[in-house]
């Protein structure tokens, strides 16, 4: 499933070119070689085409100007501000707090805040995740931003401003300068603001000046050699938040993982491993079935719990360990239930259990050592990376759903997403490793159209897209469509989806709840009722790509897919399935189903 | 139409593009992204009777979560002179359980709210409302709202004109636009023939709310100087003879802003009752066209009056009315509150003032009040009259039919007498937290436990049957009329407070503002010695708020005299 890979020159010199290139750096040393890569690639950022507008890729010579307002005052006043500056010829942007990437905020150069006060000294809602941001243990070293703030309040309350001072001290102790002591208002702010705002333009030009003045190409440097994919490195919890809102069914997690010191590489639709641990809470139910003494001695030292936690695969079944458990157990009722599957159904039964439901239903009487072997090592789990490496350097976010439910009368966890969910904390240490996912990439014309397709989990890889595209400026068009069971607690990053569309980046987004109504409905429902649409799009080039649970969303989502195609297309079903093996062909259709 | 075209405010430019209030809003519906609305849809949907509001408690958790605000709506459903009957009862209490949050709120101007309608159930609770016959449109918004009437029983024949005029008012002056029928009623019911005229409001309808109350004396239960425009009936040989009219009266104001404050109804004159209709409707007019539309805050009734006079007023009322009003007749109130309990009319029919407070109907764990109000329809083939005192009247029960309805009351804790005070069963709070995005204070949902700490105080002071009026609102904006309370407490920050005392019984006399931002502690410090003058030192029959005054302890109220020395 290389095709893309394929038709992509792997050298994009012809013989001459080459010949050229390699006389020039012909006898360098190392450390020359490294310096001329640097030099070049700085030539590259400098003259490759830069996409207008989307997320400012330049900050550096424009005026920003971030509100944080609950009334509109603030708001009116910030929009005020623009206006001036622009009037002034002044390059400025005006955002809204809420609607401000922080990914951004090492590149402003000059920054204005105008924010508000409410209740005991907190920002107002739209200001909340920057406020936190900065408070936070993430922010960069802001050295070359110089800023000013306009704190809105009302001096009857005891908390006079206090978040504006927050904002103001933020920023100086992560290193920014201040271009003028903070501006407090009190409900009658007009006069001192509009003096404010006077002061600063003229401040603000004076900089912009210098700044254009001073518009030499600016020589970029390339990062330090960087771990190689797939090596494992450590990483650090950074963030363990709930997605899911109260009284969901689901228990779904966000998790930001620091790797900033191994600095793997990665891109948008790679996966990670994580080398998990067995929680106590599936290692304690296996002894008990097993009847075996955690503290006895296993191999190498250690004690069969210790084993189970690090090293055994104990609750997914394998075959192998079905047969070994027949092997031992006295009844042979588990070989006969082996024989009834050997015609087919044998994997059916294996994912409706795990391993200590086999052992409890099948007793046997085995000793420890025996038991290990029959054992798989434990393999890592892999998830979706949830971010680009674009958006959030040094930092791998997952979107890890618990696994968690009854059956055979007992509760049941999934080992890998039990231990991410439940007992990782902030700080927490674990071992991860990238794993390429070459199959699953965004389209390499960044004006490509492109629909995304998830249930639940599997909005994971499409939230690195869009954060990919967001970064690089792609200009092409995206469409979402996610499923999950209730809107009001399921609608994973419904936040930042919405961000997305306001923005333009996201153009349509289409949601499917199953269980917010007495019919069921999937995302294949919503695609069929924009069958129309969905057809213009890949009759437009766009890619397609499906992303989550591979037994029933998958295949619900191809049978849609063929009959749009034959609708709107007049295709019969062997005609539809030629267009379906067209697009899979030439890399518009991918998929990333488990 | 006399509209400034100077600088309007941005509710004026987006009802002056909705195209008669229609706006995006059935577009917005379709959108399943999202539990809300656009923002200029949300100003729009309110002319709807549809309030656009959050799970506060959530929003901070909700945005860790990455999800938006827990969005729902509130819908406000009209009943002009807070009259339902049992069928109608019983509908809407199914609604609240289907399709909202599971309670029904009775509000302070005699009209139903649910609360916690999800988007995608608002089309089919509107379409059910409808189907009752009531509606919600105009329930909020920049126009004429719920038009109140005093559900005075004793009174009955009275009443009925009283009520009769009510419903004629709201009926002259409800909006024509048919956006409502094709947006929530796919024209389910035929639209009103002839062409889409808004002849009283035009496009850009009222600067702001407008309110209208019907008051019936002895009883002003319907608080007619907090309206923009007031009628008290006036009557002669038991029969309607007209009314007084009163204007320019309202509660909203912001802290700290001098320039907006709770202003009492002036009265202009007197009208016949052939008139009444008129007046309302070039009132209303005079208010379209003299509003201030540049500024929000300045844009109620009792601004153009405070600024441009009565004096202008009247004759600008006399030139489009053709004659000007006559001069005002005797009239006298006793109480703004409730009268509980069974009361006889004419006709020999009972009604039964039932408790509710602060004008929910949920069902918890120890009163299970919207179950019980639901036995009773059940058994009542006659009325239901919301109270402006968030209170319901089981109105126009047969003599033999008593005994059922008192004991199903008594069952569910309906009944006054279960009450442990006379002032908490005067005490009135707005919604606030969680829902109003307004509610800077808790209201409803604090109240009962601030009148908890009150009580034994009261008691240990004798005052226990004292009827004493204590209002209390999570914000400046005065729903629960805080104003004209004995006891107002508005609402600052989060368990703050402002402490407003010596408002009329009557609602005749605004309070006073006594200090900012007191915390319950400060609450209960202030209050105490207060109480414990009035209990020692008040005359016969004195009511608490004529005490503060007499006594001078309002100029001073942390120094109480201490029985003189």
């Amino acid at each position: 499933m290389n095709e893309a890979l394929q038709r992509r020159p792997a050298i994009p010199l012809d013989e001459p070119e080459r010949s050229r290139l390699d006389s020039a750096i012909a006898g360098f040393s190392a450390a020359q070689l490294f310096w001329a890569s640097g030099y070049l690639a700085g030539l590259a950022a400098t003259e490759a085409p830069r996409p207008a507008g989307r997320a400012g890729a330049e900050s550096h010579a424009r005026l920003t100007v971030l509100y944080g307002s609950q009334t509109g005052n603030g708001r009116r006043l910030a929009e005020k501000l623009g206006a001036a500056a622009a009037a002034r010829g002044l390059a400025v942007d005006v955002l809204n707090m809420a609607d401000y990437p922080t990914s951004r905020l090492k590149r402003e150069r000059l920054l204005a805040i105008v924010v508000s006060t409410h209740g005991e000294g907190d920002p107002p809602d739209d200001a909340l995740a920057l406020h936190r941001y900065l408070g936070g243990p993430r922010v960069p070293t802001l050295g070359s931003l110089r800023y000013w703030v306009l704190a809105l309040g009302d001096s009857s309350y005891e908390n006079f401003c206090a978040s504006g001072r927050d904002f103001d001290l933020r920023l100086a102790a992560a290193g920014a300068q201040r271009l003028a002591t903070l501006v407090e208002c009190d409900l009658e702010y007009e006069a001192a603001a509009a003096q404010w705002s006077a002061r600063l333009l003229d401040e603000a030009e004076q900089a912009l000046g210098r700044a254009e003045a001073a518009g030499a190409p600016v020589l970029r440097v390339v990062p330090p050699p960087r771990a190689t994919g797939n090596a494992a490195c450590e990483a650090t919890v950074l963030l363990n938040q709930r997605l899911t809102g109260r009284g969901s069914s689901k228990d779904v997690r966000h998790l930001e993982l620091d790797v900033a010191d191994a600095a793997p590489r990665w891109e948008a639709g790679d996966s990670l491993g994580v080398t998990i641990r067995n929680p106590d809470r599936v290692v304690e139910p296996l002894l008990q079935a097993l009847g075996l003494d955690g503290n006895a001695a296993g191999p190498a030292g250690r004690t069969l719990r210790e084993e189970l936690v690090n090293g055994r695969e104990i609750t997914v079944l394998n075959r192998p360990f079905l047969e070994a458990w027949a092997g031992a157990e006295p009844s042979g009722r588990l070989r006969s239930v082996l024989d009834g599957l050997k015609a087919g159904g044998l994997g059916r039964w294996m994912r409706d259990r795990q391993l200590v439901d086999v052992l409890r239903e099948f007793p046997a009487e085995v000793e420890a050592g025996r038991f290990l072997e029959m054992l798989r090592p434990l393999p890592d789990r892999l998830y979706s990376i949830a971010s680009a490496p674009e958006h959030a350097e040094g930092e791998i976010h997952l979107t890890v759903g618990l696994v968690r439910y009854q059956a055979f009368g007992a509760e049941h966890w999934g080992a890998g997403s039990s231990w991410l969910a439940l007992d990782l904390e902030e700080g927490d240490p674990l071992a991860v490793h990238v794993e390429a996912n070459d199959r699953f990439r965004l389209p390499a014309d960044p004006d490509a159209p492109m629909i995304m397709v998830g249930a639940g989990t599997g909005v994971a890889p499409f939230r690195a897209f869009m954060q990919a595209r967001e970064a690089r400026g792609a200009r092409g068009r995206n469409w979402l469509v996610f499923g999950d069971r209730n809107f009001g607690t399921d609608f994973l990053y419904q936040a930042e989806w919405l961000r997305h569309r306001k923005q333009g980046l996201l153009t349509r987004l289409d949601v499917a709840f199953s269980r917010d109504q007495s019919d069921k409905r999937y995302v294949q429902h919503r695609m069929r009722e924009a069958g129309p649409e969905l057809y213009r799009w890949l009759e437009e080039g766009a890619h397609l790509y499906v992303c989550g649970d591979a037994t029933a969303m998958a295949p619900g989502v191809d049978l849609a897919l063929r009959e749009i195609v034959a609708a709107h297309a007049g295709r019969d079903a062997d005609g539809a399935e030629a267009y379906l093996a067209e697009l899979r062909a030439s890399g518009r259709y991918r998929r990333d189903v488990y | 139409m006399g509209i400034s075209t100077a600088h309007v405010n941005e509710v004026e430019q987006i009802k002056a593009t909705s195209r008669r209030l229609r706006g995006g809003i059935a577009e917005g519906l379709h959108d399943e992204a999202t539990g809300s609305l656009s923002e200029p849809d949300t100003q729009l949907t309110k002319f709807h009777g549809i309030y656009q509001q959050d799970d506060r408690d959530l929003r901070n958790e909700r945005q860790q979560q990455r999800l938006e605000p827990a969005y729902s709506f509130m819908v406000r459903v009209r009943v002009p002179g807070g009259v339902c009957s049992a069928a109608q009862w019983l509908e809407l209490d199914r609604l609240a359980r289907e399709h909202a949050n599971g309670t029904l709120r009775l509000t302070t101007r005699q009209a139903f709210q649910f609360h916690g309608v999800v988007k995608r159930r608002l089309k089919p609770t509107i379409a059910a409302i409808n189907r009752t016959l009531l509606d919600t449109l105009a329930a909020c918004g920049d126009v004429n709202r719920n038009v109140m009437a005093s559900p005075n029983p004793e009174a009955s024949e009275l009443h009925l004109e009283a009520w009769q005029m009510a419903g004629a008012i709201s009926d002259h002056l409800t909006p024509r636009t048919r956006a409502y029928h094709e947006i929530w009623l796919d024209g389910e019911k035929q639209p009103p023939a002839g062409p889409e005229d808004e002849p009283l409001y035009g496009e850009t309808y009222l600067p702001r709310k407008f309110k209208i109350a019907v008051a019936v004396p002895p009883w002003n239960d319907v608080d007619v100087f907090a309206q923009d425009l007031g009628f008290v009936a006036v009557s002669e040989r038991g029969r309607l003879a007209g009314f007084n009219v009163v204007v320019g009266g309202g509660m909203g104001a912001t802290h700290g802003d001098p320039a907006t404050f709770p202003r009492l109804g002036e009265l202009a004159g007197f009208c016949t009752t052939a008139q009444a209709v008129d007046v309302a409707w070039h009132t209303v007019a005079i208010q379209r066209d003299f509003g201030d539309r540049s500024n929000r805050k300045h844009a109620r009734f009792k601004y153009t009056l405070a600024d441009r006079g009565l004096d202008w007023f009247r004759d600008e009322l006399a030139g489009r009315l053709g004659a000007p009003l006559q001069a005002a007749r005797p009239y006298r109130f006793l109480s703004n509150g409730d009268r509980y309990g069974w009361t006889r009319g004419v006709g020999g029919r009972w009604h039964l003032t039932l408790y509710v407070p602060s004008g929910r109907l949920a069902d918890t764990a120890d009163r299970p009040l919207l179950s019980g109000l639901r036995e009773i329809a059940k058994l009542h083939g006659g009325e239901f009259r919301l109270t402006p005192n968030q209170n319901v009247i089981v109105a126009g029960v047969a003599e033999r039919a008593r005994p059922g309805i008192e004991a199903v009351a008594r069952d569910y804790g309906l009944l006054h007498d279960q009450l442990a005070s006379a002032l908490r069963r005067e005490a009135l709070a707005c919604v606030a937290l969680p829902t109003c995005a307004l509610a800077m204070a808790e209201a409803e949902r604090y109240l009962p436990e601030l009148l908890g700490k009150l009580e034994p105080r009261l008691a240990a002071l004798g005052l226990s049957d004292a009827p004493i009026t204590l209002r209390m609102t999570g914000c400046p904006n005065g729903c629960a009329r805080p104003y004209l309370a004995e006891i107002g407490l508005v609402g600052k920050g989060p368990g703050r407070y402002k402490l407003l005392l010596g408002g009329g019984f009557a609602g005749e006399r605004l309070n006073r503002a006594i200090a900012e931002n007191l915390d319950e502690a400060a609450i209960l410090a202030t209050l105490e010695p207060l109480l414990a003058a009035y209990a020692r030192e008040r005359l016969e029959a004195e009511r608490f708020g004529d005490f503060l005054h007499r006594s001078g302890l309002l100029d001073d109220p942390r120094a109480p005299s201490g029985a003189g020395e």
